[in-house]
């Protein structure tokens, strides 16, 4: 028990200064992001359609947003309890997204129906 | 807290990991959130109200995008800027990205330095950070200025659907508020930095509490979730 509680040390010592890591990782994350960003704006330049672009365009979108949160707001050497406190909410609103998106299928079913534009 | 009080036996942050750290953390006396200041703790709680904040007008942006029965414009063509006789598409939207991202990396530096008590770099990249940052909002300012020339107005638009018009001032304007009140922020941050504030625990002049690097890292969370957002209007908006 007394060995284990040393071995911590080091690393709640170096977390009680900071979050200190080396320059290194930031320029690869950087050199990511650049990367995933210009290949989603290629999607659009090569006028990809239909279901792979949805594929793509989100694939890029999360792929960036987890790099993002991950590691240059150092989320990935946080405690779990914030971890899950932050990121679980937002997730929760893909529910709402879903919910939406039928009622915006129902209203565009609608209109179509009584205004006539489907016709 | 001490190193000293952090290593002792019963420390109970070395003890579980995995779920139960979870249930420990969050049952235990005083404070969920172990090893994180209040000020970055509570920096996270606001950048998640933000979050719905954003969430809410990229759903109502989704909702009227797909409830309209009138075709929504072309982002592709209308984003596009005259490039040497060609219309390069989505071009200058291409450029606030990488602009942005920039000012991410030289950000998450800018908080690597302030932890190695680097001053001089760490207020440089501050302020190239917040350089990138008006540059930003100066594209987007260029981008709203031809947009409004082209006839594109919150209650309509010559491309098509109404709804593209409010959704794009107010999605675009939100964020671009967002990157404004960041680059003041910055400013800020960088002219502690710079003065030393947080070597020589100088006490704010609006909270007069002491300073401290991790002030620097703060508010990088905030820059980066400014950034983190665009990740999200880039995509649903623009290559939607």
């Amino acid at each position: 028990m007394q060995q284990t509680a040393e071995q911590t040390v080091p690393q709640t010592a170096q977390h009680a200064e900071g979050q200190q890591h080396s320059i290194g990782v930031y320029f690869k994350i950087w050199g990511l992001l650049f990367v995933l960003s210009t290949f989603s704006y290629l999607v659009d330049y090569f006028h990809v359609q239909g279901y792979l672009r949805w594929t793509l365009i989100l694939v890029f979108m999360v792929l960036k947003a987890g790099l993002i949160v991950a590691v240059f707001m150092h989320m990935v050497w946080e405690r779990l309890a914030l971890i899950y406190a932050i990121l679980i909410p937002p997730l929760l609103v893909l529910v709402f997204v879903a919910l939406m998106v039928f009622e915006a299928d129902y209203t565009f079913a609608t209109r179509n129906l009584f205004s006539g534009a489907g016709q | 807290m001490a190193p000293s009080e952090l290593a002792s036996a019963t420390d109970p942050l070395a003890q579980s990991k995995g779920w139960p750290s979870i249930v420990a953390d969050w049952s235990s006396d005083q404070r969920a959130f172990k090893q994180v200041s209040w000020g970055k703790a509570m920096m996270w709680i606001f950048l998640l109200s933000d979050t719905f904040v954003f969430g809410c007008f990229l759903l109502s942006y989704m909702t009227v995008r797909m409830s309209t029965t009138v075709p929504w414009p072309n982002a592709s063509e209308i984003f596009a800027l005259n490039i040497g006789g060609n219309d390069v598409p989505l071009i200058l939207i291409a450029i606030m990205t990488f602009v942005l991202i920039t000012s991410s990396g030289t950000m998450a530096m800018a908080v690597n330095f302030g932890y190695r008590r680097d001053r001089a770099k760490s207020a440089i990249l501050l302020l190239v950070t917040a350089v990138f940052g008006a540059m930003f909002v100066g594209m987007q300012a260029f981008e709203w200025t031809k947009l409004i020339e082209d006839g594109v107005r919150p209650w309509g638009n010559p491309f098509g659907a109404a709804q593209f018009g409010s959704s794009f001032f107010m999605i675009t304007g939100f964020h671009g508020f967002h990157v404004s009140v960041g680059v003041l922020f910055l400013i800020i941050v960088a002219r502690k930095v710079w003065r030393g504030d947080y070597d020589n625990s100088r006490k704010g002049f609006f909270t007069s509490r002491k300073g401290h690097y991790e002030a620097v890292e703060i508010m990088g969370l905030y820059w980066h979730f400014v950034d983190l957002v665009w990740v999200f209007i880039f995509a649903v908006f623009y290559l939607w």
